[in-house]
């Protein structure tokens, strides 16, 4: 029998930093509620909105493998590696934070508000070799398709990260429906509603609406509206 | 009451950033280290409540440690601090001392 927790987006963490206005779906730095620290290796994640020309300046990471998705505007990233780079949406970004990193995040524009993803999951091996990546995905093909952005296979689509974890965004038309097969037992799906009015498994998901589930192989997915927009993060529920 | 937090890490720039945090808060006292020799001295000549590993301690390190600061003090909690920075810090300790 499937088992799931519902967070509805009015019940995320807020904090308001006048530059940065932030959402975060678990604990995170003075947001602490003991009922939302992790679904399985799902540590973090937030949904920040960050004025224009407005950032993170330089500040370490260590044993974490951190996953940002711009959803409007880009991000100007730097790190301790040599990495220089902008992400925009329509692309995605990994560090394996392994050892240890120092790296900073900027809104790229000083006239546009950056709105992004950051998601943190625990990594399977502790103190790895740092890495950075970005990948620029094929918007089109998410079309009422789940699209896999990131999976823990260097060869297989999207990104790769040290833990056997799948994400997919998919961009659907009213009334598409689906089953979403998950990708390894002993995983569970955490579902983020980016955009629109979603059902799975019969919970109907409203815009920025997190629904998890576990001890099941598959989940029931439909969309109610016609800009409905969805993240799947397909995660192992036990720790390393 | 404060708590007495002991982090090892073999980072000095993420040493240097956790000390700050740690004692950025009143009800904290942190004290930071990268050597496992550092730690043990700490923790025989300190009343720690709680010791957070960091990064780069190696599963063979991590064992010594965790058997050489319990035979110290057999119920000091030790816990993994992931991150490495301010994000999941709170969290971790309030769970750890709660």
């Amino acid at each position: 029998m499937s088992q799931f927790i519902l967070h509805k987006e009015n019940t995320r963490g807020h904090a308001n930093h006048g530059w940065l206005d932030a959402h975060h779906s678990f604990s995170f730095a003075n947001y602490y509620n003991p009922e939302r620290m992790h679904f399985g290796v799902l540590r973090v994640l937030n949904d920040d909105s960050i004025d224009g020309g407005m950032g993170f300046g330089a500040h370490p990471h260590d044993n974490m493998e951190i996953i940002t998705i711009p959803l409007a505007g880009a991000i100007a990233h730097k790190d301790s590696m040599g990495n220089s780079a902008t992400i925009k949406n329509g692309e995605i970004q990994v560090m394996s934070a392994g050892t240890g990193v120092s790296h900073s995040e900027f809104n790229a524009n000083a006239d546009e508000q950056l709105n992004l993803l950051q998601i943190w999951l625990f990594p399977n091996k502790k103190n790895v070799t740092p890495r950075y990546d970005q990948q620029t995905l094929d918007v089109a093909a998410r079309h009422n398709n789940f699209q896999q952005i990131l999976s823990p296979n260097a060869d297989d689509a999207g990104v790769w990260i040290h833990q056997d974890a799948w994400f997919s965004l998919g961009k659907f038309d009213a009334g598409f429906e689906t089953e979403y097969k998950i990708k390894k037992a002993g995983n569970g799906v955490y579902a983020f509603i980016i955009n629109g009015e979603v059902t799975i498994n019969g919970q109907v998901l409203s815009k920025r609406d997190g629904l998890g589930i576990w001890d099941t192989d598959s989940i029931s997915f439909k969309a109610n509206t016609a800009d409905a927009e969805v993240l799947l993060m397909d995660v192992p529920m036990e720790l390393n | 009451m404060q708590t007495t937090i002991l982090y090892i890490g073999r980072d000095t720039e993420i040493t240097t950033v956790m000390n700050r945090l740690l004692n950025a808060r009143p009800e904290w006292k942190g004290i930071c280290v990268c050597t496992d020799d550092e730690a043990i001295e700490i923790c025989q000549t300190h009343e720690i409540d709680l010791v957070l590993l960091g990064n780069g301690i190696d599963a063979v390190c991590e064992k010594a440690l965790r058997a050489k600061l319990t035979g110290l003090k057999p119920e000091l909690k030790i816990i993994q601090h992931y991150g490495g920075g301010s994000g999941l810090l709170y969290g971790e300790i309030m769970t750890a001392i709660n």
